[in-house]
């Protein structure tokens, strides 16, 4: 038995998701609003690229719906619940939860990464990497099946995920009638599999990106209950593991700490921009101000007091994920709140060109009221500075929650985030033979996901350049 | 053209561009010679290719571009074959070029010393005091004090820094100096005397001048010989005084007849219909032949060869080929009598004075320190009086900073005057607020400069048209597109622009939609701050009729702010004389123009150029 647990950066998760699909619900019929995004589609970067975003994106909302199950009932008793909350994504993911070792092991071993003593075969003490407890346990012989195994399982795997490709690709593609994918196969990318593929009709970036998703995900759903594929981390839990719940609190980072940037950028900065004078002097001063006073002291005093009122009012945050997530968003806020300085002021200094063009000030001999001069001349063009910086503070947030975390304000010790695992990978780097799966892991999914988003923020501000649209 | 002489001799020079797939050919087959102690000028209209020629005479092309196939001997020296190492010891040296720009053609950071140094290190090994002293002659030579060489660029005027950047490029002792466009972004006066100092140069150190222009007046004046590129060919090559006694190639005539005068006043311009095919564009036949008032079937079928005309005088046409030449030929493409003239002010069209200026000031305040104290007032316009009737043209003429366009946004209240009164249709503006102020808004509209920056690049034209009537006219919906579709034609673009962005249209286009949008409100004074200064001549006519057939149609009245005195001799029928925020001369156009009585007036008059050595 389970209970759903509503926590408040899910409640705003949910908020954001309800109110895209209700943006795409209006914009379905604007053909001035859909034509962009077509094209983004189109392209065979921008295709590729949203499918990868989309798999993050996924896994960040199952890693967004929590529970927490019911406890064995004992008689005479209320109905009990744990006080660990998990997510749906724990519930996939439960064969590499509880797979702990006792320490770190690297990717793939079957033995610990440290000695210890053990009992010798013939009874007398020796000192040896023991075998681990779960990755490669099943196996009789490691030194003879080790390698036959893990090629046949991800063999396997593999081609559970081709099949899968075969069955799901063409469903897909009948129920979208084609309008997403365009037919861009280059030579330069011709398989063995191009043939049947061009029969098909399913040549596509979006095709090929999707093969390698699936072919990714069917190597880890064969191997990773049987082997720890990215190692385990110093108490022994597997770091594939941590990396995809990492996935969530970055997305969270990343996006809510930008939610809270936009309005104070775009309204201060273009209407520092705009209006100069006194109330360009004052939104200078602002961030100045906030800009020479050192980011990780503020960050740190906000902690603080955030973490002072969670304790003062322990009973509304009744288990550690509530305390942890309350902290996360006090951060993201804080973030928030002292990150808007930068693309502010980048802003103002467009705007201030942008006011002297022609078309403003035609637009004000019209007449047109400040309001609408803002939002329909300078807005617009501002917005292709706003995408590109955004989408660059993307990794720079996740990185600063690494930083943060260092300093021991970040995010929640207990929380599983790319800081924590970065900040606990560094430490192992002095190590002989050195622990590099950690760092690696992290560095890896962070990577795909940054890189990711700046090609589809490339494609999109493409797209909603009109000047570029005119090209093709 | 033979070789080897002295002097620049470029052959058949052709340039690639290969962009996204199509490969593009703004050059195509250019020849032509500078003899030493010769000038020539390369004329032509935006997009032309005449600045390609140069970057590819100085091997400076963009990436992506190359020379596809010609040559260029100096002094019988291929410049082509030349390995990067040698041409750099060229570049600069016995070639060298000014550029158009002078603010971004001289380092911030550098004194003119050093850039002077900077050239006569590299060119001629001079270093130390040496240089020093050179570098003072240099100075000298192009008339700046020699103190002047520890100034950076920003302590410079524009015609000091160009002086400077010539300066600079004698250094190197040049046998050819191309100059691109030298003295388009300067005054008219500055302009007279950099190119006063251009010529006395080159007849001093026996150079030759490749002068790139598309002022058929400055060349003119400049070049004994010109060659005129249209679409990426040359089309006519000839010495100075036969070109402008007669042109033989119909674009060249046009080139001229579209020129406004003086004396053309109320005739309507020439024009030239069409646009210049896209450097992409397959072009079977004459390049010109879309646009050609006398084309005929061969011109589409073949292209023209480059025939010698007169001793000397080659035009790329059919018509001035000597063999198979119709025996009217000639007359074909003389200009039919245009005698149609604009008939001026119907008499159901409103009269009275639209605007009234008395006094007016505008003046800003210099501060200075910490508290940003006033120390001083900079008097951008300073006690100007001025009218204007219905259905008349006042032209404002005056070099930069004279404070023409500060006059213009003060009597749009875009400014707030320090004093005076501007008075529209009769009512002072200056206490207007809310309701009443947008309805005198819409009594007086704006149409800029630059078509690039003065319409939205992120609205379509529909909404640009619509912006000014939702919020000036009470019109519903449906009215607004009726009025826009009523635009569109009054200003001669076709419907369907309604759904497309600025980007879309050519400069002429774009300028076309500015009027529109300040027609849109039904305005009764269009203030016109240097509306075709940025367009070519070809355009620049069109719209000049366009702008006088509006003004005989709705009676507007214009205030038209320029430099350019023969558009003001064409249009205007008053024009007030701008100096340093006050009006010198004001009267009526004919007699100013060719009686002045104040001495500035006279020093414009006699900058213009095309008035002859």
């Amino acid at each position: 038995m389970i209970k759903p647990v509503l926590l408040w950066s899910d409640a705003l998760i949910l908020l954001l998701l309800w109110s895209v699909v209700g943006l795409v619900w209006l914009a379905r019929n604007n053909e001035a609003l859909r034509g962009p995004w077509r094209q983004v589609m189109r392209n065979p970067v921008g295709a590729g690229t949203a499918l990868i975003l989309a798999v993050y994106v996924g896994i960040g909302l199952l890693d967004s719906l929590h529970y927490v199950e019911r406890l064995p009932d004992q008689p005479g008793r209320e109905a009990q619940y744990s006080g660990e909350v998990r997510s749906a994504l724990d519930w996939v993911l439960t064969p590499l939860r509880e797979n702990v070792e006792k320490t770190y092991s690297a990717p793939f071993a079957i033995q610990l990464y440290a000695k210890e003593t053990m009992k010798g075969p013939e009874g007398g003490e020796i000192r040896d990497f023991p075998r681990l407890k779960h990755g490669g346990a099943h196996l009789a012989d490691a030194d003879k099946d080790f390698w036959p195994d893990v090629l046949l399982r991800g063999g396997l795997g593999m081609l559970g995920g081709l099949v899968l490709w075969l069955v799901v690709f063409p469903l897909w593609q009948r129920g979208s009638e084609g309008d997403l994918v365009a037919p861009v196969v280059s030579a330069k990318n011709k398989s063995p599999l191009t043939p049947l593929l061009e029969r098909g009709g399913l040549a596509s970036a979006f095709a090929w990106t999707l093969l390698a998703i699936l072919l990714l995900a069917g190597l880890l759903v064969a191997l990773a209950p049987y082997y720890h594929v990215l190692g385990t981390d110093k108490v022994g839990q597997d770091v594939l593991y941590l990396s995809l719940k990492s996935i969530r609190t970055g997305l969270l980072i990343g996006s809510l700490t930008t939610l809270v940037m936009l309005p104070f950028a775009l309204s201060l900065g273009i209407a520092a921009g705009y209006f100069g004078g006194r109330i360009d002097d004052v939104i200078q001063y602002l961030y100045t101000t906030l800009n020479s006073i050192p980011g990780v002291l503020l960050i740190a005093a906000a902690v603080l007091v955030v973490q002072v009122q969670i304790e003062a009012h322990a009973e509304l945050f009744n288990t550690a994920a509530a305390r942890s997530d309350v902290r996360l968003l006090a951060l993201c806020g804080i973030l928030g709140v002292t990150g808007w300085t930068g693309l502010a002021r980048l802003l103002r200094a467009e705007a201030l060109k942008l006011r002297e063009l022609e078309f403003v000030q035609a637009a004000r001999a019209f007449g047109v009221g400040h309001g609408r001069i803002l939002l329909r001349h300078l807005l617009p063009n501002v917005m292709h500075l706003v995408l590109i910086t955004v989408v660059l503070d993307f990794s720079g947030l996740v990185l600063a929650e690494a930083v943060l975390s260092y300093v021991g304000v970040g995010v929640d010790p207990g929380m599983i985030s790319f800081g924590n695992m970065i900040n606990g990978a560094r430490l192992e780097l002095a190590r002989e033979p050195v622990v590099w799966w950690q760092l690696a892991a992290a560095f890896l999914f962070m990577f795909v996901l940054v890189l990711a988003a700046n090609l589809f923020a490339d494609q999109v501000r493409e797209a909603l350049d009109p000047k570029s649209s005119g090209r093709k | 053209m033979k070789a080897p002489m002295k002097g620049l001799l470029v052959e058949n020079l052709s340039v690639e561009i290969a962009s996204g797939g199509r490969l593009l050919k703004p050059v195509e087959g250019v020849s032509f010679a500078i003899g030493a102690d010769e000038c020539v000028a390369l004329l032509g209209e935006s997009g032309c290719g005449k600045s390609m020629t140069a970057l590819a005479l100085m091997r400076l092309l963009p990436e992506g571009a190359r020379v596809a196939s010609g040559s260029a001997r100096l002094d019988g020296e291929e410049l082509f074959a030349l390995p990067e190492a040698a041409m750099g010891e060229i570049r600069g040296g016995r070639l060298a070029m000014i550029f158009q720009e002078p603010q971004t053609s001289l380092n911030p950071v550098m004194t003119v010393a050093e850039q002077i140094a900077e050239a006569l290190a590299a060119h001629r090994k001079l270093n130390g005091a040496a240089a020093q002293a050179e570098a003072g002659r240099l100075l000298e030579a192009v008339g700046l004090e020699r103190d002047r060489l520890g100034a950076y660029p920003f302590q410079l005027s524009g015609g000091q820094r160009q002086r400077a950047l010539i300066a600079m490029m004698l250094a190197g002792e040049p046998e050819v100096l191309i100059a691109d466009e030298p003295t388009t972004a300067l005054d008219v006066t500055v302009q007279a005397q950099i190119l006063n100092l251009l010529r006395d140069l080159q007849r001093q150190r026996g150079m030759g001048l490749l002068l790139i222009t598309h002022d058929l007046d400055v060349a003119k004046d400049m070049a004994d010989r010109v060659a005129v590129m249209y679409a990426g060919q040359i089309v006519e090559w000839a010495s100075r005084d036969s070109l402008y006694a007669a042109p033989r190639h119909p674009y060249t005539e046009k080139l001229f007849a579209v020129l406004p005068r003086l004396e053309r006043r109320g005739e309507r311009l020439d024009s030239l219909p069409g646009r210049v095919p896209p450097p992409d564009a397959v072009i079977v036949g004459c390049r010109f032949a879309e646009r050609c008032p006398a084309v005929f079937a061969r011109c589409h079928e073949e292209a023209p060869g480059f025939h010698e005309a007169a001793p000397g005088h080659f035009a790329r046409c059919h018509l001035a080929d000597p063999v198979g030449r119709m025996p009217q030929g000639r007359s074909a493409v003389d200009l039919p009598p245009d005698g149609r003239r604009i008939a001026f002010r119907a008499s159901a069209l409103p009269t009275g004075a639209v605007l009234e200026v008395r006094d007016l000031a505008v003046h800003f305040p210099i501060r200075r320190g910490l508290f940003r104290r006033t120390v001083d007032q900079f008097k951008a316009v300073d006690g100007v009086s001025l009218s204007i009737q219905a259905g008349e043209t006042l032209a404002l003429v005056g070099e930069s900073g004279c404070g023409k366009s500060t006059l213009a946004r003060a009597v749009l209240r875009l400014l707030e005057p320090t004093r005076g009164e501007v008075r529209v249709a009769g009512e002072a503006i200056a206490g207007l607020s809310g309701e009443a102020l947008r309805k005198k808004r819409a009594e007086m509209q704006i149409v800029f400069q630059d078509p690039f920056s003065s319409l939205n690049p992120r609205m379509h034209v529909g909404e640009i048209l619509e912006e000014g009537m939702a919020a000036l006219l009470p019109l519903s919906a449906s009215q607004r597109r009726a009025r826009i579709a009523q635009l569109l034609d009054q200003v001669g673009l076709a419907h369907d622009a309604i759904g497309r962005y600025p980007h879309e249209f050519s400069g002429g286009q774009r300028q076309r939609i500015a009027i529109a949008r300040a027609l849109a409100v039904q305005p009764k004074l269009l203030i016109l701050d240097e509306p075709t200064s940025a367009l070519d001549v070809s355009v620049q006519a069109q719209i000049l009729n366009l702008l006088a057939d509006l003004q005989a149609e709705h009676g507007l009245a214009y205030l038209f702010i320029t430099h350019n005195l023969p558009v003001v001799g064409y249009l205007a029928q008053r024009v007030a004389v701008m100096r340093a925020g006050r009006i010198v001369e004001e009267g009526a156009a004919e007699a100013l123009l060719t009686a002045p009585k104040h001495e500035y007036t006279r020093l414009l008059l006699d900058s213009a150029p095309g008035r002859g050595r």
